[in-house]
């Protein structure tokens, strides 16, 4: 029982804990706020296996900035709690135990078939040194088209997201007159 | 060889005819079309005649070669003439006659409002008539001969408004086409055993062979299958049915066709394969045989017909009987020169009717017609001096004609010789009866406006007979002189010499003895004669001095009598036997069985199998996210789990 | 010592998480959120794999081992951008239908 495994499963409890949290509220908030929880014990688990500036990225970026930006929309929206609605019964009978089935599987068969090889803490490269080299010489060009993806997506979500023109522009309106 | 005769501007001078006419004549006037017409079917017999006389017989058999057709490995067929004795003696009867009625035609149908389509026809016909004459081959010919039934349906038709005249037309193509359809597989099996159609190449290689005497061989087959192709065009049992109903066509189309020329292609294709005939005597016998009933059996329904055109329909069957008479006993001169002479007569009969019937305004009904002599003396005299030819009465050229069958025929055999004698009695008793009853007694007919049956004359308004115009009379002197003295050329056997380098001595004359005496070929030609005054004298006795007699007569005979008035039933039997079980068959199993049942139901079907199961199929895109969400999960699920299984596999 | 094996378990649990969400939920917001879930379980396994491989690469250690890493950088890219195109989305659907709820936006249909 070392402490890395202590800190793992308890980052592990966590993580599943949100995980089930997201699924069981009702207001999309309370998921929110679950999901930044898992996340935060996500970067923990990086850290533990050794991946310090993916963790910080994890927690900068996508805890700190696309979940601020799930909140702002929740607040903006003014999101409500879930109504009870019919919803597909494709999902119920056949999406969700055909995942919980697959992944009991994949879960079975990954521990019975895996060895027993350890990672341990620190002993593995992941500053931002390494990961430097690495973005920028073996893998520039996907570094350089994701920046242009990026570029698209802040044109589109602006274009989807701006309020349509409140005056009619000058557009042939049949008269009915 | 000689000189180029340039035979192809023969036919090819109507073909331009039709053309013009068929392409301008609408807009044009009835002169220009009569120009046209004429002038162009008189230049194919000026240029026949300066054939005639510019070829010398040293020339000929002369062929003129005009143009590749088909080279299909070792079999060759060209597009190219052949002229001998033969096919000069039919391409001056078509073009002369052909022109002489195209004369008369523009007196005949100046009223009609389809003027220039008449012409337009009538050209086409010639055009294909020529090509079947001057062919070199079977299948250039075949061509003529299908062309020539294609022209005899649109013409007998010509009037296709009228329902008659339509299912005439119709029935003459299909009934020709039965005879085709023998002639095709004839034609068939002369390229399988001789690997040509050409005539000179074809001949050759029969000429060798032993005649078939002992059974049928190929020979046989492919002269009764030729004879087949001729019983239908020229209305020989069993197939002579569409000719009575082919007088639905306008006059001058039934003198033209049905009595000078398309319905002597059959003579001449047969005369033309004499040397194939002459060695299978068994087919030589059929052909004979049917000649000689076709005769006995047309003549005797010839004489209880009151329409006018139909006692010269089955007239004409008739003497084509005579002619394949003629040629089944192997005097293939004598059925050519029978041939010949019944042109003439038949021609100038018809066309005398047809000036009958246009001066009685369109009247074709005998009993509604008698004593017209006094009103159209010139259509009587030459209709008379034709009922002399074709009854045979010397020295006229239907005498020469019909004796020099009669004479062969005796010598080959007694039988068919009884009943030719038996037969021209019987002609010359209803044509005399038909001159009588039209010409003689008294006038029967309506002397007011009224319309009759053709509908040309609809509204002429008659207030009493009155003769044709001279452009409808010149052609028929002229035909009565050549029926006068055409018989002539046969004195003293020079047409049958003329002819012997096309059909030789012959292989069956040859066996009749030469002494068997101008003794009996003299008492022969009494017999005739006196056969033929028989019938003069009989007509005479009963429409002329005891006219109650025939009604008498016919009620006596009662059921025979009304049998034969309805042509023995022929026409009923064969729609109740042939026609209404072939259109039921269709009807039945081939419309409703394959083609709805079967063609249109695997088209349908598969449309509506397509639209059903993409009817189930489309219910997947409900718009429902969540749906097409499960959907991604389940389809996911199965991708991971083939992954796993492959993984564990290994 | 943790075999990599407990980690990729853990990363499995939540994508089926994120799956059993993203079909379950009404409101279009949370369903995004599963798909975000989802992400952050497969970047686990990159992480994990990265380091797995740098164990067993033995003497031949080189860099590539840490491509795992660098992936989840690129999954991270992806992910903000379609969050961002996708919230932009909802907005304009609320906007049309003033509503979140996933089973009135039917209209994606012929």
């Amino acid at each position: 029982m070392s402490i890395h495994l202590i800190l793992f499963l308890a980052f592990g409890a966590v993580c599943v804990a949100g995980a089930i949290n997201l699924l069981a509220q009702t207001h999309p908030i309370n998921s929110a706020l679950s999901l930044i929880a898992v996340m935060a014990a996500l970067a923990g688990e990086y850290l533990l296996l050794g991946a310090e500036f993916v963790a910080a990225v994890q927690v900068i970026v996508y805890a700190g900035a696309i979940m601020v930006l799930f909140v702002f929309t929740i607040m903006l929206l003014n999101a409500g709690e879930e109504e009870r609605t019919k919803g597909s019964r494709v999902a119920t009978l056949f999406g969700v135990p055909g995942i919980l089935i697959a992944s009991v599987l994949v879960g079975w068969m990954v521990l019975r078939h895996s060895g027993t090889e350890a990672v341990a803490a620190g002993a593995l490269p992941g500053d931002p040194r390494t990961i430097g080299q690495l973005l920028f010489h073996d893998f520039l060009l996907p570094f350089e088209i994701t920046s242009v993806l990026i570029l698209i997506a802040i044109m589109g979500s602006v274009v989807l997201a701006s309020k349509p023109p409140t005056t009619p522009r000058s557009v042939s309106v049949r008269k009915v007159d | 060889m000689t000189s180029n005769l340039n035979l192809w501007l023969i036919p090819v001078l109507p073909l331009a005819g039709a053309a013009i006419n068929g392409i301008f004549g609408k807009k044009s006037s009835r002169t220009a079309i009569s120009t046209v017409g004429l002038v162009l079917s008189g230049a194919a017999f000026a240029w026949a005649l300066a054939v005639v006389f510019r070829i010398s017989t040293a020339e000929l058999p002369y062929q003129e070669y005009l143009a590749h057709w088909i080279r299909s490995g070792s079999f060759t067929v060209d597009f190219a003439f052949y002229l001998d004795q033969l096919s000069l003696i039919m391409l001056l009867v078509v073009t002369g006659v052909g022109f002489l009625i195209h004369v008369y035609s523009v007196g005949y149908m100046w009223d009609d409002p389809s003027y220039c389509r008449f012409f337009a026809y009538l050209n086409l016909f010639l055009f294909f008539m020529l090509t079947l004459i001057l062919a070199n081959n079977y299948l250039l010919m075949f061509i003529g001969w299908e062309g020539v039934g294609l022209a005899s349906y649109l013409l007998i038709g010509f009037w296709f408004t009228k329902d008659s005249a339509a299912a005439a037309g119709k029935k003459a193509f299909i009934v020709n086409r039965i005879g085709d359809f023998g002639f095709l597989i004839g034609l068939f099996l002369i390229i399988q055993h001789f690997g040509t159609l050409n005539f000179t190449q074809v001949f050759d290689q029969v000429r060798p062979l032993a005649p078939e005497t002992a059974g049928a061989g190929f020979l046989t087959a492919i002269g009764l299958l030729l004879m087949v192709g001729a019983c239908g065009k020229s209305a020989q049992i069993p197939l002579y049915v569409w000719l009575p109903d082919a007088m639905e066509g306008p006059t001058p189309v039934s003198a033209l066709i049905h009595a000078a020329t398309m319905v002597t292609a059959g003579v001449y294709m047969v005369s033309r394969s004499h040397v194939i005939f002459e060695r299978a005597p068994s087919a030589l016998t059929v052909v004979a045989i049917i000649g000689t009933l076709t005769a006995l059996f047309a003549a005797t329904i010839g004489i209880t017909q009151t329409d006018i055109k139909k006692v010269l329909a089955y007239s004409t069957v008739s003497q084509l009987g005579y002619m394949f008479m003629a040629c089944g006993v192997g005097a293939f001169s004598a059925g050519v020169f029978h041939l010949m002479t019944h042109a003439f007569f038949k021609g100038l009969l018809f066309l005398a009717a047809g000036s009958v019937i246009h001066s009685v305004g369109g009247e074709q009904d005998m009993r509604k017609m008698g004593g017209l002599r006094s009103y159209i003396p010139w259509t009587f005299m030459t209709m008379g001096i034709a009922t002399l030819a074709i009854a045979g009465i010397p020295p006229l050229a239907g005498f020469w004609s019909k004796d020099e069958i009669l004479w062969k025929a005796y010598q080959t055999n007694w039988v068919y010789w009884l009943i030719g004698v038996v037969t021209a009695f019987i002609t010359s008793f209803y044509m005399f009866r038909l001159l009588f009853m039209t010409f003689f007694g008294d006038y029967h007919g309506a002397h007011v406006d009224e319309h009759g049956h053709g509908s040309h004359d609809a509204g002429h308004g008659h207030g009493e007979p009155h003769e044709s115009p001279m452009v409808m009379l010149i052609p028929l002197m002229i035909l009565a002189v050549l029926s006068l003295v055409g018989g002539l050329v046969g004195y003293g056997n020079r047409f049958e010499h003329f002819l012997e380098p096309v059909f030789g001595t012959g292989v069956v004359s040859a066996s009749a003895s030469e002494t068997a005496s101008h003794f009996t070929e003299y008492l022969l030609m009494g017999i005739s004669v006196t056969v033929a005054v028989l019938g003069f004298v009989f007509a005479y006795i009963l429409y002329v001095s005891q006219p109650h007699l025939p009604q008498k007569i016919a009620d006596a005979l009662g059921g025979f009598y009304k049998t034969v008035l309805d042509k023995y039933y022929v026409d009923e039997i064969y729609a109740a036997v042939l026609v209404k079980p072939l259109i039921d068959a269709s009807t039945r199993i081939l419309w409703q069985g394959v083609d709805r049942n079967v063609i249109d139901a695997a088209v349908n079907e598969s449309a509506t199998g397509a639209r059903s199961v993409s009817n189930e199929v489309r219910k997947m895109q409900s718009g429902n996210l969540r749906s097409y969400a499960g959907w991604i999960a389940a389809g996911a699920a199965c991708v991971i789990a083939y992954m796993v299984w492959m993984g564990v596999a290994r | 010592m943790v075999p990599i094996s407990y980690y990729l378990v853990l990363s499995g649990f939540l994508f089926a998480c994120g799956v059993a969400g993203f079909l379950i939920k009404r409101n279009i917001i949370t369903i995004f959120m599963s798909i975000e879930l989802m992400l952050n379980g497969v970047n686990l396994s990159f992480v994990a794999f990265a380091a797995h491989w740098h164990v067993i690469a033995g003497e031949a250690k080189g860099l590539v081992p840490l491509s795992g890493q660098v992936f989840v950088f690129f999954v991270m890219v992806v992910a903000a951008a379609e969050a961002a195109v996708g919230l932009a989305i909802i907005i304009a659907v609320y906007r049309n239908r003033e509503t979140l709820n996933v089973d009135q936006l039917n209209l994606l249909k012929l």
